[in-house]
């Protein structure tokens, strides 16, 4: 008995409750709750990506208060270091500007939808809320020679099947992933010569692009140069800026430049000619 | 603290999570709230495992992980081709069987 008593002292996943353990759950289950919600309420993927990192980073402290020291660490390794990573390098792949349009395909799909999650929680809630568990068996005995040491026991005993049909599945996957991602060209890539010969025959734009900006007084790629008459000309920027909309137009102050600069000019002529009047 | 608290709070995610999928359209998001259900399971089967005093609800959110893990890299690589041929990751604009 006393010996039981020291373990649930000692383990932290004990059958009872402490006050410490209390105040962590409400306090990380509020954050977990609102990282939760901003999750699915930020505007722009990237936010909700890191809200929802920040989630599972709380989960994993309370798997670690639970006792699952090996599946706390491994929320934290594959989760939020792994599988978040790739959240984030996908919407930054497909593009990290392109915010969720707000506009309903249905009407009032919205709200039902928040209806039908309110619903949902609160069928979930009362549900068990009618069982009746006042405390923990604790884990103490089953941790007693290791956390992960009594799981790499269950798992290569008892789960040893389902243990292999997850190596299969991790294998059919990332196949799977190769696949779908992967690209065959259909055509051979034209080389410089075959170019330039397209060129000449669709006769459009025979010498190289324009550089940009060296019409004005900026040399940045992403500004347009100016023709002569001040506007700004698309060509001298580059396809890919110009297709995410990147270019900075400087056109409308070199425009008004050029305007001040020939109503200066139109006063000393104006006031010039009054001078060879007045003569 | 009753360790019913626990399960609150996974419930109270899943949900979240549930809610998340039907609202949002952008699909790297509407994959993110079904990961945040998963994470809710997980959380729900480690107490569970406490509260029997046995690890096999370990076991099982370990293999929850590991089928998450698989289910990521298929559904992103999903969204990346549809992004390639729809030049748009809104789960609305993939409506080309739609009568």
């Amino acid at each position: 008995m006393s010996a039981l008593a020291s373990t649930a002292v000692t383990d932290l996943a004990a059958y009872t409750t402490s006050t410490g353990e209390a105040v962590q759950f409400w306090v990380l289950g509020t954050v977990a709750v609102i990282g939760a919600l901003c999750t699915i309420l930020m505007k722009k993927a990237v936010h909700s990506a890191l809200c929802l990192a920040g989630t599972m980073i709380i989960l994993a402290v309370f798997y670690l208060a639970n006792g699952a020291y090996f599946l706390g660490i491994v929320q934290v390794v594959v989760y939020t270091g792994a599988i978040m990573m790739l959240f984030l390098f996908v919407v930054m792949l497909v593009g990290v500007t392109a915010a969720d349009s707000l506009k309903e395909t249905i009407k009032g799909q919205r709200w039902l939808a928040a209806l039908c999650g309110l619903g949902f929680a609160v069928l979930l809630t009362a549900g068990i809320g009618n069982a009746a568990i006042t405390e923990f068996n604790g884990l103490g005995a089953a941790n007693a020679g290791g956390n992960v040491e009594g799981l790499a026991a269950l798992i290569f005993t008892k789960y040893v099947f389902a243990f292999e049909i997850t190596g299969a599945l991790l294998i059919t996957a990332a196949v799977g992933a190769m696949v779908l991602t992967h690209r065959e060209r259909t055509e051979r890539a034209l080389n410089q010569r075959e170019m330039a010969e397209r060129r000449v025959r669709e006769g459009k734009h025979l010498p190289p692009l324009p550089a940009p900006g060296v019409y004005a007084r900026h040399n940045a790629v992403d500004i347009a140069g100016l023709l002569p008459d001040g506007t700004p000309s698309e060509l001298t920027v580059m396809q890919t800026l110009r297709q995410r909309g990147q270019i900075r137009d400087v056109s409308g102050e070199a425009l008004s430049d050029l305007a001040a600069l020939e109503q200066r000019s139109a006063e000393r002529l104006g006031r010039d000619r009054e001078q060879e009047a007045s003569k | 603290m009753n360790p019913v608290n626990y399960l609150y709070l996974a419930s109270l995610l899943f949900a979240i999570g549930a809610t998340g999928v039907l609202i949002r359209r952008n699909a790297i998001v509407v994959f993110m709230c079904i990961e945040l259900m998963l994470n809710a399971c997980n959380l729900a089967l480690v107490a569970f495992s406490r509260m029997h005093g046995n690890l096999d609800g370990q076991i099982i959110a370990f293999f929850t992980m590991v089928v998450a893990a698989a289910e990521v890299v298929v559904g992103l690589a999903i969204i990346v081709s549809l992004f390639r041929s729809r030049h748009s990751a809104s789960v609305d604009d993939a409506s080309l069987m739609k009568l």
